[in-house]
């Protein structure tokens, strides 16, 4: 099958070797901790470049506005913390200070959604998606395997404006070809189907991708998308494959509200309107719980949404 | 340490022409839009003024290579003064004295708050309090990662510092040992709501920064002597001690004009026809 024996690998790690490569490569890159590093894994740039890894200490607000003082002296600063704090406790900072002067920074928010190990609901950030992608000169992209990560790093260090980054805390499968993989913006389809379209980002896409390979032996028929990049999302790879199968699900491990499923609903409404169900945590907070228990808890694996897509198709078909 | 030099009259005739120049652009800006924050645009103009023409290395062609040139930076913390800017760097030619009839208007480059993207001699984009000082840290650490000799100065407002972030930024000024900033407090001690102490009390300030390890000045801040030596001071004093030096510049909100100085209600209120001409004719000594 194709989600199994795949090399299981940390995403975390990856970014951190990610920064530590590019800040060989480029003198202008600088990484701001908030005291983390050794979750977010930034302390590998630390012991690549000393010099230009500057811990913040436990003040996220005051972090991303220093970034926003690198950025405009000419630095690449990736800050990075807890999605949560980058995208909450420091979203003004980053509205006012970045994203309206379109400053180069890269806000890298670890940890995003329930599977934040057992801290519960005050760690789990199931709003950073939406609360990024609201501003305007934003661009919002959440990876699904270390390989994305890493190209994704590469991509944000070369794209000159604000980037959000959502890096998720479990080691998962790897999905992509690294020597082949190259970062674009874009949604790409995983697997095709005709029935209906999956659409999905981070830890959840190879649940997707499980999910597809048991509605195959149901006779259905699924087509798989990573959108990877939530904001500019990917509008014609999307619009083409539900053209085909006239039916969209988002899986997503945030809220149902303003995440993947709200940017799908926001598209199609307006221009294709058709059927869709929002996977995600339906408008409450998280708790504390294993990864497993949490993903299943709330209605994350494949196991636990095959039933809604089975539901769509047949609505679809009525 | 060297002696600063001293005004002589002649200069300090010309100072008080120029500062009397910036005032009457400032409050023209606000009447015409009928809008902006006149107070502590008056209250800050005197320190703007000596630091753009006797204190920072910079010019308006400088700001052309943005990221990398060796000009000092300033960055006005407290973004609703943002008359006070514009005047100043009108009067240095950052822009065309055209530019300042678009103030606050529609379309026009020079926004209530002001916008780093539209406005030459803008570093950073400032409005929302408590933003600035973080700001000039990473301009500052950044200035050291070059090698750049190049000075940071920020203004915030006194009311600004009841913001927490003044504080995180207070403590990231010192941890990084940032010798090339110097902060200056516009202590006009009115807010919107009234008196700053009665408010929300910051005093007492002096030991406030000092409890966060900076090396603390304080000013008259209509005084161009004073201001001038400050500035000078604050700069040997940063280096030697390898410390920020923060300058409590206490001043007059709507200094200048009579009837607005001290007046919590001149805060955020344009005047009208007859308050307008009032004012003029008392900075043109009519």
């Amino acid at each position: 099958m194709l989600t199994d024996n795949r090399k299981i690998s940390s995403l975390r790690v990856a970014y951190g070797e990610a920064i530590a490569e590019l800040g060989k490569e480029n003198p202008n890159v600088v990484v701001l901790e908030c005291d983390l590093s050794k979750s977010t894994q930034t302390i590998i740039f630390k012991n690549a470049c000393p010099e230009r890894f500057f811990n913040m200490g436990i003040a996220e607000q005051d972090a991303i506005s220093t970034a926003a003082g690198f950025a405009s002296s000419g630095k690449i600063p990736f800050v990075s913390t807890f999605a949560i704090f980058a995208s909450g406790r420091a979203w003004e900072q980053v509205r006012n200070s970045i994203a309206y002067p379109k400053f180069n920074v890269k806000v890298v928010g670890t940890h995003g959604g329930l599977t934040v190990g057992e801290d519960g609901a005050s760690h789990q950030a199931l709003e950073d998606i939406c609360l990024m992608r609201v501003m305007p000169n934003m661009t919002v992209i959440a990876p699904a395997d270390s390989i994305e990560v890493k190209a994704a790093v590469k991509f944000a260090a070369e794209y000159k404006g604000p980037v959000y980054l959502r890096i998720p805390r479990p080691n998962l499968p790897e999905l992509h070809d690294e020597s082949e993989y190259q970062f674009d913006m874009k949604a790409h389809i995983l697997r095709e189907g005709k029935d209906i379209t999956i659409a999905s980002y981070g830890e959840t896409v190879i649940e997707c991708l499980k999910c597809a390979e048991m509605l195959e032996q149901k006779g259905v028929s699924a087509e798989v998308i990573n959108v990877s990049t939530i904001k500019p999302l990917d509008e014609k790879t999307i619009l083409q494959s539900v053209q085909k199968t006239g039916v969209i699900m988002t899986v997503e491990n945030h809220s149902i509200i303003g995440g993947l499923g709200g940017a799908v609903c926001e598209l199609l409404s307006e221009t294709l309107p058709i059927p869709v169900k929002r996977i995600g945590v339906r408008d409450q907070f998280g708790q504390s719980g294993k990864d497993t228990e949490l993903m299943a808890k709330y209605g994350l694996t494949a196991e636990t949404f095959i039933d809604e897509a089975i539901k769509l198709v047949e609505f679809k078909n009525k | 340490m060297e002696q600063t030099k001293k005004f002589n009259e002649e200069e300090l005739k010309e100072l008080k022409s120029i500062s009397k120049n910036l005032r009457e652009r400032a409050l023209t800006m606000v009447y015409k839009a009928q809008s902006g924050h006149v107070g502590g645009a008056l209250s800050s103009i005197d320190l703007l003024l000596i630091l753009y023409k006797k204190t920072m290395k910079l010019a308006p062609e400088w700001t052309n290579d943005k990221e990398l040139s060796k000009r000092d930076r300033f960055i006005l913390s407290k973004g609703h003064a943002s008359a006070a800017l514009y005047s100043i760097l009108c009067e240095f030619g950052y822009f065309c004295p055209s530019e300042t009839a678009g103030f606050r208007q529609l379309g026009a480059k020079l926004q209530g708050h002001p916008n780093s993207e539209y406005v030459p001699g803008v570093e950073v984009p400032t409005g929302s309090l408590g933003q600035g000082l973080s700001m000039a840290n990473g301009i500052a650490l950044s200035l050291k990662l070059d090698k750049n000799p190049a000075k940071v100065f920020v203004l915030m407002g006194d009311g600004e510092l009841q913001e927490g972030q003044i504080w995180e930024a207070a403590m990231t000024s010192k941890h990084y040992k940032l010798d090339n900033l110097v902060a200056i407090v516009d202590r006009n001690r009115l807010q919107i709501d009234g008196n700053t102490e009665d408010v929300m009390g910051l005093e007492p300030l002096v030991d406030k920064w000092k409890a966060f390890g900076w090396e603390v000045l304080e000013i008259n801040g209509h005084d161009y002597q004073e201001i001038y030596e400050a500035y000078q001071k604050a700069s040997l004093l940063g280096r030697e001690k390898a410390s920020p030096v923060v300058i409590i510049a206490n001043t007059i909100k709507g200094k200048g004009v009579s009837f607005m100085e001290n007046n919590a209600g001149w805060h955020g209120k344009a005047p009208n026809d007859d308050e307008y001409n009032k004012a003029i004719n008392e900075l043109r000594g009519l």
